[in-house]
């Protein structure tokens, strides 16, 4: 109970810390400062509207390569962590699993490639709309669990996941230090044209460099998914 | 407006602490980190805003210059996808504990305690 207390007490310590401070913030009514000029020169430099996405594959590129580091990591980790025992059930007779109910079945088989789909537009759109690969490569690992849901027996085939993964990561690092060498730096998406602004081909190589991270992320996930199942 | 969103963050992120600092549940405290880091992404969104903006996407219906900041969005970008690799690998552990106590009560993990 002491405890309780305790934890209490210091909790609105840090809310009372937390609220006074913002009640000091006043919104600003104009854009300044580093946002400011990433606004200004997005679409004049990169030609892409989406800004966030001008920022995350390419002013700070590199920052998105260490990101999909570290979810690869966390997907190697987590493989490696379920590996040994999900071997050993496969050995004792594993009991048989409930199918799922005919809705679920119905719906699962018309939503997937609908579901597909959407999130393939949602990496390929990443320069001109909201969304991108990381958004995209979720969306597509949703429907990967929809048919886990679906069909107890599924299961993925993890040689053309690996293989796609590792060449969608591949070519990521390739086409980055493509730029170091053809266009200035480091992820520079100018290696390609940057075509007409708002059509699917333009923005240089971002709606690549999307597509791969897309890619990438789906299976990741899908993998991650994979491995949390378990017992299968 | 900003100020609405900030309260709500903070005291998510509030709700999330007590949730870990209180629950037993090892899956429980994970979804409390969970609503701690909502928390946290709704704070920082809130940072950026800028008075009467809108999304920082250019085209004919939002000019340059009134757009709210985008790199507070793109950090919150980056860590939505690290907390869904951080969490999956907590959940990871968490099924690997399971096996080897057949129980999710953090007070029977006593080999860290000091």
């Amino acid at each position: 109970m002491i405890k309780r207390v305790l934890i209490l007490v210091v909790l609105s310590f840090f809310l009372f810390l937390f609220l006074s401070r913002v009640a000091g913030i006043d919104t600003p009514a104009q854009l300044t400062g580093v946002g400011a000029g990433y606004v200004d020169r997005s679409v004049e430099e990169l030609n892409s509207p989406n800004v966030i996405t001008a920022i995350v594959v390419t002013y700070r590129g590199i920052d998105t390569l260490g990101e999909v580091s570290v979810l690869f990591l966390a997907a190697a980790a987590i493989s490696l962590l379920l590996r040994t025992t999900t071997k050993k059930n496969g050995e004792g007779g594993v009991e048989e699993k409930r199918s799922a109910s005919e809705i679920l079945t119905t719906g699962t088989d018309i939503l997937v490639p609908v579901i597909m789909l959407f999130g393939i537009y949602i990496f390929l759109h990443g320069h001109l709309s909201p969304g991108g690969g990381f958004q995209g490569g979720a969306v597509v690992a949703s429907a990967v669990l929809l048919l886990f849901l679906a069909y107890p027996g599924f299961r993925l085939r993890h040689g053309i996941l690996a293989a796609l993964e590792s060449l969608s990561g591949t070519a990521y690092v390739v086409i980055a230090v493509l730029g170091l060498i053809l266009a200035s730096g480091f992820l520079d998406s100018r290696l390609m044209a940057l075509g007409e602004t708002g059509r699917i081909i333009s923005a240089g190589t971002i709606p690549l460099v999307y597509t791969l991270i897309g890619l990438k992320v789906g299976t990741e996930l899908a993998g991650i998914i994979d491995s949390l199942g378990g017992d299968r | 407006m900003t100020s609405l969103a900030m309260i709500t963050g903070g005291l998510l992120m509030a709700i999330g602490f007590w949730g870990i600092l209180t629950r037993r549940n090892l899956i429980r405290m994970i979804l409390s980190l969970a609503i701690t880091e909502t928390g946290l992404h709704l704070v920082m969104i809130a940072v950026g805003y800028v008075r009467h903006g809108t999304a920082p996407i250019l085209n004919e219906a939002a000019a340059a210059s009134q757009t709210v900041d985008p790199v507070p969005q793109a950090l919150v970008l980056t860590a939505i996808v690290i907390g869904v690799a951080v969490n999956a690998l907590l959940l990871a552990l968490i099924i690997r504990l399971y096996r080897k106590k057949g129980t999710l009560d953090v007070e029977v993990f006593r080999e860290l305690r000091w």
